[in-house]
């Protein structure tokens, strides 16, 4: 089987079942100096994520086929090979203050465990994030993982201050998404930041945010409801 | 020089509490990793934590600490034990007010009362609360949202090289490898915290993450403290054949069976880990095949209660746990042993560094640790951690003259070090394994001094390259693998996970730990 590696072919000449085998061979047996990072090999630290094909995975999930190409995640500083730099992933988590601000005690059940359950399940691989159109236009976009977050301490119980949150992600946040879909089709664990989003934008309307994008169509745009009708 | 109160090494779930706790006290906090924060052994916790709520079964403190004795064989100190079940209650409740999404009752009088709990094997009681089989991801994130926005540096990509001392011998910083410029760099603090984990990935066939090489332990041994018990390497006895992928206790908590070939269960499924792990090795070497039959639990409530595991064993062993048998091997999971510390969590031999979590040997788990327990000791002996390593914090750090060669020559060959390290972590797991002797023993310490690691180099840009990285752990691996081999040597006789087929019972003389000092 040969794999691409940032436009380098590589003959993998070993049965291998993950494509983290495939890149373990090359250091091995062709290129020791290879940099590529990874951890826990069943899917759960997030380090090992990566392009294949220009679609994000997990290196320790992935089957390899022959012809494949890798390249590493996008939005991210390349270090070296496929070693890039995440700690965005901090400033993003700071950006959007996600966490309890104001601890109240609530007692959970069921039905509060499943609202966030799935999100969750983060292991901040960044692969939403690489998948995301809008981060190459806009970089400052505080991007899926950070607002799917947001998200889940919005709506827990036990957050006495939600609107910390809503008031943290409307500058740079919910209303600069296209609603494409690419984060919830690139998330290895299932989870739909895209559907996060849309919840986080029907909150904000209850606090009284509105859609920057639809204010500015209406009055100063050149098309939709003009109140001073075109006199 | 930039002073800090306190410095973490490592940002696993001890470190994090730690650093939390100490920073949430007021304390100039930093936290230096290896890897990226959420990498490490912590997330990969999937079974639960260890408190004694009662929400489940009727429980009780003393019941919890009278397990982990019993677990122990003997072995761990009964006031450690104490002072980790006790600080449970505390680390459970800190957990709920950030915000860790456990699972849940419903019809709770409390927030505690609510969190769910599982059993696990060697517990009397119904103990272990749980986030579905997510429990150390999930505790890890919300403590990492936590640090983030507590404004605590997190610094990735520094590797532990040295421990610094100042002229009293006593621990004021550590001497990190920067991964990204490949040069060295010095963070100086009036406390260390070390929770760098355990060692068990220099073991062939393991379940733990890559960056479990014990690096903080090996880092405090160089700099003079004492190591003990690491010859007590526990074994799971459910890991995926071939992968090793861990599938959590919880699947036998929850009525999974451990059946043979013949389709024979051999072994009380809810017993400790080591008397498991060592059934399960007879099977095999008897020519048997050993399997997890979870298909009479039914779909809804596996589906409910191990998504994770449900999704690994089809990812990565092929099989539809919910119709099939699963096989399985035992592999290794977590060392016991580790760096000496005294009851405030002080490093025995090495002033002004504590150590917590893996990276230690407290005297809890003894020569075998029970399921749930890791983590209440990470979050427990974390937040107690924090709060010694405050204590009487009024040393004052100076800059000190060091100098470090990094392991790299012109010309090294640099396919070396894969073969080395292979033949180091195979040894280990054949003759260092489940069964040992004194001959099996004996010829592992002579094979690994002639592959002469000391001298090892490579030949590659320190900047960015993993290639070091992987020397570095490699050296340490050394080092901890004839420590380990020296104390297991020493143990003539048979306890909890250090089973020798040459010394097959328990002794009275051997009631005690084992210790070595560099």
């Amino acid at each position: 089987m040969d794999i691409k590696v940032n436009s380098k072919s590589y003959k993998i000449k070993k049965a291998v079942t993950t494509l983290l085998e495939a890149l373990t061979y090359i250091q091995e047996n062709i290129e020791p100096t290879l940099a590529f990072d990874y951890g826990c090999k069943s899917g759960v630290c997030g380090a090992c994520s990566i392009r294949v094909n220009g679609k994000e995975q997990l290196a320790c999930s992935y089957t390899p086929a022959d012809g494949d190409t890798i390249e590493p995640i996008r939005y991210a500083k390349q270090r070296r090979d496929l070693l890039v730099d995440k700690s965005i992933a901090k400033s993003l988590i700071a950006k959007t203050k996600a966490t309890i601000h104001s601890y109240k005690e609530e007692v959970l059940g069921v039905a509060d465990e499943k609202k966030s359950e799935v999100q969750s399940n983060c292991i901040l691989c960044s692969s939403c994030y690489s998948a995301c159109p809008v981060v190459e236009v806009k970089p400052n976009f505080l991007g899926p993982y950070a607002l799917t977050k947001t998200y889940k301490y919005t709506i827990d119980k036990r957050e006495g201050e939600p609107k910390e949150h809503i008031d943290a992600i409307q500058s740079s946040g919910i209303w600069d998404c296209t609603l494409c879909n690419e984060c919830t089709l690139a998330c290895p664990q299932g989870i739909d930041p895209k559907s996060d989003i849309v919840n986080l934008r029907n909150l904000s309307a209850s606090y009284g945010y509105m859609d920057p994008n639809f204010s500015n169509m209406g009055f100063s745009g050149g098309f939709g409801f003009d109140p001073n009708g075109g006199f | 020089m930039q002073m800090h109160d306190i410095l973490v090494v490592g940002s696993g779930i001890a470190g994090l509490s730690a650093a939390v706790t100490a920073k949430q006290k007021g304390a100039r906090v930093v936290v230096a990793t290896k890897s990226s924060v959420s990498v490490g052994n912590s997330v990969m916790a999937q079974g639960g934590m260890n408190v004694a709520l009662g929400n489940a079964s009727s429980d009780s403190v003393e019941l919890h600490i009278e397990d982990t004795l019993k677990s122990s064989h003997n072995l761990a100190d009964p006031k450690m034990v104490a002072k980790m079940c006790q600080g449970g209650i505390e680390a459970i409740e800190f957990l709920e007010q950030i915000g860790v999404p456990f699972s849940r009752i419903n019809g709770a009088r409390s927030p505690l009362k609510s969190i769910a709990q599982r059993k696990l094997g060697g517990a009397s009681a119904i103990r272990a609360c749980y986030a579905q089989d997510y429990t150390g991801l999930k505790i890890l994130h919300t403590l990492l949202d936590r640090a983030i926005n507590l404004d605590i540096p997190l610094l990735e990509g520094l590797f532990l090289l040295e421990i610094i001392k100042n002229s009293k011998g006593q621990a004021c910083g550590g001497l990190f490898l920067n991964i990204e410029s490949g040069e060295t760099q010095a963070l100086y603090a009036k406390k260390i915290i070390v929770a760098t984990g355990g060692f068990g990935a220099i073991y062939a066939k393991n379940t733990n993450s890559k960056t479990s090489t014990g690096d903080g332990i090996a880092a405090i041994f160089r700099a003079g403290g004492e190591l003990s018990n690491l010859e007590f390497v526990q074994f799971h006895p459910t890991t995926l054949k071939g992968s090793n992928i861990l599938i959590s206790e919880s699947a036998r908590g929850a009525g999974g069976y451990l059946v043979n070939s013949k389709g024979e269960r051999f072994i009380d499924e809810l017993t400790t880990r080591d008397i498991i792990a060592k059934a399960e090795f007879e099977q095999i070497i008897q020519g048997e095949k050993v399997y997890l039959d979870l298909r009479h639990i039914g779909k809804e409530k596996l589906e409910t209660l191990m998504p994770q595991e449900l999704k690994l064993i089809k990812q990565y062993a092929k099989v539809d746990a919910t119709k099939e048998l699963i096989e399985i091997e035992p592999a290794v999971h977590y060392t016991m042993g580790g760096v000496s510390v005294n009851e405030n969590l002080e490093v025995v031999g090495l002033e002004n560094c504590y150590c917590i979590g893996e990276t230690s040997n407290a005297n809890v788990h003894g020569a075998n640790r029970l399921g749930g327990n890791s983590l209440l000791e990470a979050l427990s002996f974390g937040v107690l951690g924090a709060k010694e390593a405050l204590k009487n914090s009024d040393a004052k750090p100076m800059e000190q003259e060091i100098n470090y060669r990094l392991p790299i020559k012109k010309g090294s060959d640099n396919f070396a070090l894969f073969r080395v390290k292979k033949r180091l972590s195979t040894l280990l797991f054949e003759k260092v394994g489940i069964v040992r002797d004194e001959k099996s023993l004996s010829e592992a310490l002579q094979e690994l001094e002639a592959l002469n690691i000391e001298s090892l180099t490579i030949d590659d840009n320190p900047s960015n390259s993993t290639l070091l990285l992987e020397l570095l752990e490699l050296k340490n691996a050394n080092i901890l693998a004839k420590a380990l081999i020296k104390s297991a040597l020493w143990r003539k006789e048979s306890r909890g996970s250090h089973i020798r087929s040459d010394y097959p019972n328990e002794s009275k003389e051997f009631e005690c730990n084992s210790k070595i000092n560099i």
